[in-house]
């Protein structure tokens, strides 16, 4: 009782010789106070979610009155003036194809350029992978000036294929960096196998090697999905007209303290945030065990 | 056990050597390393090198000429009252930002995973999975989103926080503004900027605790170890390295926070209380044109960033971060 006693808070109630209950006691006491903390935090977080959904149905006159009041009528108008008059539609289109070409185009080079780096020796290896690293760390504020005068002289500022390209080269260092890793893991006498079997690099790395380090490929495809989706500053700088979702909702927000269309704001929040989050709902196990995947990394 | 795992390369390497080059091999190398290399170094790699020249001279980003003007751009930073503000600002958010929201992240992956009845393994709270889907939820909102969501929330008469808070009794709370008022429009943007990022981390030190062998805890709990006394004598020390990289991460992302002040306050907020470096270079650049100027604050930035880290990693070493880890 003495030696465990050290260790526990010395103000236990408990008589001594039920050090055993005591115990148990304390456990359902850190239980409540642990749920209370974990709902207080949930609420934390769902409330302002629920208040935006709530208010994406409220007129505008609503949305100026009391923030805690119920809509009258579930004013549909909100969702449809935020797709069309406020350009959240067109943006959303816009994020859309540059996500989708962005995502697949970072993931395919990703995984050859790691494949390349995980499994050949070969002078400069070294010097590749940590000049990666070292575009992963670095403030994407000390490229963006330099950027804005590349893309410039290349004609490809306020392009879609400029911003295509500079979301690919800046998702690029994370890709490698996380599937370095898991190329580097795969067995070789799978890779040796193919060889004698007459399979030349290119039939080797997409028949045999990517499809077995599709596990990887998926968690880094959720985590480039997200980042680029909620990119901001790239287009804001790079592509000013004609703007994806962030960029717009960012615009929307700015007119809005003139032309007053509140309701259509939340609507237009609810647009943006909706999918993304329905997505994560249904896959969120898969998610899971790619947080796994990257903290056991 | 080296031959088979060590370096399998080098077999294969022999073997591939004595082979010719062939058209395969050739464009195998081409197009898996040279494009995205090509790709990498046209619009990471230059950029970040081609700053530091830029920072050097005093460039207006349109003319065709700029005349090399040495360190003066940095001199002048340092007189200039704004940017010093912004320094001081962004300084704020980084020493705040990653340690409230380490400890809550820790707080709260703790509190799910060293919970739960029962004196065997640890078996983690009940019904934790919801809580857990839920706390990520912010992660997948984009940052200005977030930003105009909690701008709704503070806003003086329409908002939901003032709403609250009159109807629970404090009368002052009326048609205050929280983001307009100097004295905690800051802490205004680092309670949005923590309530971000809490989550992600959270599910990241579930995972890195989780991976904890269980017969550690059992042990614990045999000696007759609280849970308290086990989240902080177990948990932390065994996932400092997950506590390590997290912290330099949500540094790295509070010393940016340009996405989040885009929507909270983008003109630097009142009397400038919440301009950072980022958005003072942004408008320098874009607005006033100074691009030379402008890049010299992206190296500070970058300076400031690094000693971060560097200051995170030495605090890590000296309060026993290496001990720990020679041991395992």
């Amino acid at each position: 009782m003495t030696q465990t006693a050290v260790s526990e808070p010395t103000d236990t109630p408990q008589a001594p010789g039920r050090a055993r209950r005591g115990a148990g006691d304390r456990s359902i006491a850190f239980d409540v106070v642990a749920h209370i903390l974990l709902i207080l935090w949930s609420l934390l977080v769902v409330l302002p979610l629920l208040w935006v959904f709530v208010s994406s149905f409220k007129t505008t006159q609503e949305v100026l009155g009391n923030p805690l009041t119920w809509p009258h009528h579930f004013e549909w108008n909100n969702y449809v003036t935020a797709w069309n008059e406020s350009g959240v539609g067109s943006a959303f289109i816009n994020s859309v194809i540059v996500v989708g070409f962005s995502l697949v185009i970072v993931m395919v080079l990703g995984a050859m350029c790691s494949y390349v780096l995980a499994r050949f020796r070969f002078f400069g290896n070294r010097a590749i992978y940590y000049s990666m690293l070292a575009g992963l760390t670095f403030p994407i504020f000390l490229a963006i000036v330099p950027l804005f005068s590349i893309l410039r002289n290349l004609h490809l500022l306020n392009t879609l294929t400029g911003l295509i390209l500079t979301y690919v080269a800046f998702a690029l260092p994370f890709t490698v960096f996380f599937l370095h890793a898991f190329f580097k893991r795969l067995p070789y006498d799978v890779y040796e196998a193919a060889q004698v079997d007459g399979a030349g690099e290119w039939r080797t790395f997409f028949q045999v090697m990517l499809p077995m380090a599709r596990p990887g490929m998926a968690s880094v495809a959720i985590f480039n999905f997200l980042g680029l989706w909620n990119q901001f500053l790239l287009p804001t700088v790079l592509k000013p007209d004609d703007s994806v979702l962030t960029q717009a909702m960012a615009q929307f927000q700015s007119q809005a303290g003139y032309a007053v269309d509140f309701g259509a704001l939340f609507a237009a929040v609810v647009i943006t945030v909706a999918p993304v989050l329905v997505v994560y709902i249904i896959f969120q196990r898969q998610l899971r065990g790619s947080v796994v995947a990257g903290a056991v990394k | 056990m080296t031959a088979s795992t060590g370096r399998p390369a080098r077999p294969a390497g022999r073997g591939r050597r004595r082979r010719p080059l062939t058209f395969d091999r050739v464009s195998f190398f081409a197009v898996f390393l040279g494009l995205p290399l090509v790709i990498f170094a046209v619009f990471v790699v230059s950029p970040f090198v081609q700053a530091l020249y830029y920072s050097l001279t005093d460039w207006n980003g349109f003319s065709a000429t700029m005349n090399f003007v040495g360190l003066s751009n940095f001199v002048k930073l340092f007189q200039d009252d704004t940017f010093l503000l912004s320094l001081r600002n962004s300084i704020i958010l980084g020493l705040v930002v990653p340690f409230v929201t380490i400890v809550l992240a820790l707080a709260l992956a703790t509190v799910v995973t060293v919970g739960g009845r029962g004196t065997g393994a640890v078996r983690g709270l009940g019904r934790s999975n919801l809580y857990r889907i839920v706390s990520f939820f912010p992660y997948a909102v984009p940052g200005v989103v977030i930003g105009i969501i909690w701008a709704q929330i503070y806003d003086p008469s329409r908002g939901i926080l003032n709403a609250i808070l009159t109807g629970i009794g404090f009368d002052s709370a009326k048609d205050y503004p929280w983001l307009g008022d100097s004295r905690t429009a800051m802490l205004a943007t680092i309670f949005v900027i923590v309530w971000s990022f809490v989550g992600f981390y959270m599910v990241l030190f579930v995972a890195g605790i989780r991976g904890i062998d269980p017969e550690i805890f059992e042990s614990a709990r045999l000696d007759g170890a609280g849970r308290v006394r086990t989240a902080w004598s177990i948990v932390v020390p065994l996932i400092r390295d997950n506590i390590q990289t997290a912290y330099v991460y949500v540094g790295i992302a509070a010393l940016d926070s340009f996405v989040y002040l885009a929507a909270l306050n983008p003109d630097g907020g009142p009397q400038n209380s919440t301009l950072v470096m980022s958005q003072d270079l942004y408008i320098t650049a874009f607005t006033k044109g100074q691009f030379g100027y402008a890049t010299s604050m992206g190296v500070m930035l970058a300076v400031v960033t690094l000693v971060f880290a560097a200051v995170v990693f030495i605090v890590n070493a000296v309060t026993g971060g290496r001990d720990k880890e020679g041991r395992r």
